[in-house]
């Protein structure tokens, strides 16, 4: 039984933060600690700097420019990145298509697509959600038809994540209206600015545009950005969903909004005094973080027992459910924290650079929205609800 | 980083499993319970002969020298197999303050006894207006030439009924709720004045309150120094909640897997009601609670044996609030799972999900855990 870190994995912290120190930099940290909106230009930015330094592909193998982190440098990482406000890395090219290419691309895919992952020359999005597929994906309807060497693709996508933005999306489409739904599924690399595809915005329940409906119309899609084979785009999807799991927890995450949530409720004042030191309120949050410490320790245990080999299975779906529990329990307890002012929305106070005066506390603004936002928490990712069917499966053998 | 026991570790948990298994049936242990003893003088015996009373004990006592890891080990067997012998107010409490606050003489004279299994310790720190505060000390010890002359009552002193040795909390200055002047004494079993009301828990075992009228010790009896021994009780409490903690994860771990058991083999509408999504939902909430538990339990074990500090206090409150709902979550959904045998005395499920819930009511519950927790939270 061992809780410490070894001497090369203290001499690793040290090397982080010293890079996030002199490297991070200050508006954009200041911008993901008070909840503000990140511009493609921040995380561009963002990107560039950890590409120069080699750190930003961390699940891929050395020869194609990643670095081999062991599971607990990933883990300092996690920890040291979010208590220093680093923006959150979109996921969808380096950590989700970026693998699925590396182990069923080919040469070619990966001679193409890689580097420019890596230089954040692409920025890619994920086709997976279809108005009539969401838990039950392999339900999805979008068509793409051979027609000598390319596909012609009809459907819709939807949820897509800063699509807006994007230059590549990678889509699970129907190839195959034989077979049983997961066997007629293949994986297709799709640039967005083909004709015949339409992007158009999802304002979500926070006034926010995050996510999109995107439309296919004979879009014509070259046969060479199939990955691996014909309709076998289920395993690749499913080999994709284990990389996005992980991670999935937000510990980090929850740590760092801890943090603003106590240093709120010292400001706050409730019966003359701070909110901190209100019986209810206190107590509401000694249990959020409570149940984050403990969250915390199974965190370290999974990367712990990832680190001596083993492969996490029901512990981290488990620990999903859990740790978007928390996060969300905290979000709601910073939107309580601000009383009355929750309820006015002041958008010009979301801008970092905002010089007037602040309605009520500095930091009030995002709150409400922040916590509307996050209820996706429990949705996205394989739904909490889902989460829990995997773990049974495993489990009861049902 | 390793969450894994070491060798020696792991061949302790497994020398306590395996007796607990050959000695522990289900039906056995409803005769240790009924008996008049209250469990198994035997089985007591045979910890001692294989030296598990003596893990926390230092070498020269024949211990182990073990740590709140070592003793956590113990404690999650004895938590599987339901065993109502008295490890934690004999060796983990009544051993632990001896072993922090004794003089040397004290030390010898029931240390050994203590570690070997052949004198019993309990210990009566509770009153009944204190609820979880062992601070809330009303009952007085006067001192009357060379002695003390204790007057008060202790609640729920579990194993009390047949103790050897009794240390017991009594106010020699200040008021009743005051840190300071708190005395911690032994009082052996048969000292005049002192009266038991014996009585069986809900949970198997059985405990007693004490009254003391008029018990007269000699200057020898004072454990610690005079009006000190609230850091010593605090202290000890946490080294006990490490354990329990250790014992509530042995008994979540066969409660979960009993469930678990029972969703595959029972069947209803023609399907094992395993089948069925909220009951499989049910089942991975109860997983998921082990889980915070188990990882509560390691954090509690780490810091049992630190020296005190805010950090400890912390972390041994959140485990204990942690567990405490854990363990009545895990209760309460289990039986529920069972449905009609679940109620039942016959099955041995209920008698972990009694355990789950009076473990919540040892040392302090999830909401008295909370408080302490929410008031370091403050002073940070």
């Amino acid at each position: 039984m061992n809780m410490n870190y070894t001497a090369e994995e203290l001499a690793f912290r040290d090397e982080v933060r010293a890079f996030l120190d002199e490297k991070l930099p200050a508006d954009i940290a200041a911008k993901v600690k008070g909840f503000r909106r990140l511009s493609k230009e921040d995380h561009q930015r963002w990107q560039k700097i950890l590409s120069e330094q080699g750190w930003y592909a961390t699940h891929w193998p050395e020869e194609y420019g990643g670095v081999k982190w062991t599971p607990v440098q990933k883990h300092i990482w996690d920890e040291e990145s979010c208590r220093y406000g680093v923006p959150r890395s979109i996921p969808f090219g380096v950590n989700m298509v970026a693998p699925v290419i590396i182990k069923f691309g080919t040469e070619e895919q990966k001679q193409k697509y890689l580097p420019r992952i890596l230089s954040g020359e692409d920025w890619w999005c994920q086709g997976y959600s279809e108005p009539g597929a969401g838990s039950d994906l392999a339900s999805l309807k979008t068509r793409a038809v051979r027609e000598g060497d390319h596909y012609i693709v009809n459907g819709q996508k939807t949820w897509t994540t800063l699509g807006q933005h994007a230059n590549m999306i990678f889509c699970l489409v129907r190839t195959n209206t034989e077979v049983k739904a997961q066997e007629g599924i293949s994986f297709l690399l799709i640039d967005m600015n083909t004709p015949g595809i339409t992007v158009r915005p999802i304002i979500t329940l926070d006034g926010e545009h995050e996510v999109n409906e995107v439309f296919f119309e004979d879009v014509k899609v070259p046969a060479e950005n199939l990955v691996g084979e014909e309709d076998k785009g289920w395993t690749y999807a499913k080999y994709l969903l284990t990389y996005e799991r992980t991670g999935l927890a937000g510990i980090g995450l929850s740590k760092a909004a801890l943090q603003h949530l106590k240093e709120l409720a010292s400001r706050r004042l409730k019966n003359g005094k701070p909110l901190i030191e209100d019986t209810a309120f206190s107590q509401r949050i000694a249990q959020v973080e409570i149940d984050l410490m403990a969250a915390a320790i199974s965190n370290l245990r999974i990367v712990a027992s990832v680190e001596g080999g083993g492969m996490p299975g029901a512990e981290s779906s488990m620990l999903k459910v859990r740790g978007t529990e928390i996060r969300q329990a905290i979000n709601d307890l910073a939107r309580r924290a601000i009383g009355p002012y929750a309820i006015p929305f002041v958008e010009e106070e979301l801008d970092l650079d905002y010089d007037g005066d602040f309605l009520s506390d500095k930091n009030a603004a995002p709150l409400a929205a922040q916590y509307f936002n996050n209820r996706k928490l429990s949705i996205f990712g394989g739904s909490n609800e889902i989460q829990k069917n995997i773990v049974s499966k495993m489990i009861l053998g049902l | 980083m390793d969450f894994r026991l070491n060798e020696e570790q792991q061949m302790l948990q497994d020398t306590v499993a395996r007796l607990v298994r050959g000695e522990y049936s289900f039906e056995k242990r409803l005769e240790y319970s009924e008996s008049e003893l209250g469990f198994s003088a035997d089985f007591w015996k045979q910890l001692g002969e294989l030296g598990l009373t003596a893990v926390p004990f230092p070498e020269e006592l024949g211990g182990f020298g073990g740590s709140g890891v070592e003793v956590q080990s113990v404690m999650t067997e004895l938590g599987r197999g339901l065993c109502i012998e008295p490890y934690l107010q004999s060796i983990v409490l009544g051993g632990g303050l001896i072993s922090q606050a004794g003089n040397d003489q004290q030390k010898e004279q029931w240390l050994g006894g203590i570690a070997s299994g052949e004198t019993r310790a309990a210990v009566g720190l509770q009153e009944p207006q204190s609820f979880y505060d062992l601070n809330d000390v009303e009952t007085r010890a006067e001192k009357s030439g060379g002695n003390y002359v204790l007057n008060g009552r202790k609640a729920v002193v579990i194993g009390g009924h047949c103790a050897d040795v009794l240390v017991v909390s009594a106010r020699t200055s200040g008021d009743s709720r005051d840190a300071d002047g708190i005395s911690l004494f032994l009082v052996p079993a048969d000292a005049e004045g002192l009266e038991r009301r014996t009585y069986p828990t809900i949970d198997g075992a059985k405990g007693c309150d004490l009254f003391l009228n008029n018990v007269t010790v000699g200057a020898e009896a004072l454990l610690g120094e005079e009006g000190q021994g609230a850091g010593v009780i605090e202290y000890q409490a946490g080294r006990a909640i490490a354990a329990l903690c250790g014992e509530a994860v042995g008994v979540m771990e066969v409660a979960c897997d009993l469930t678990l058991e029972y969703l595959k083999q029972r069947k209803q509408f023609g399907v094992p009601i395993g089948r069925f999504q909220v009951l499989q939902h049910r089942m991975v909430d109860m997983m998921s609670e082990l889980e915070q538990a188990r990882s509560m339990a390691i954090l509690a074990a780490s810091v049992a044996d630190e020296p005190q500090s805010d950090e400890r206090r912390r972390i041994l409150a959140a485990a204990k609030n942690v567990i405490g709902r854990s363990g009545q979550f895990i209760s309460e959904q289990g039986i529920q799972s069972h449905g009609g045998i679940g109620m039942t005395w016959e099955y041995n499920f209920a008698h972990y999900a009694k355990r789950l819930i009076m473990i919540n009511h040892q040392l302090g519950d999830d909401d008295f855990h909370l408080e302490r927790y929410a008031t370091l939270l403050q002073a940070s």
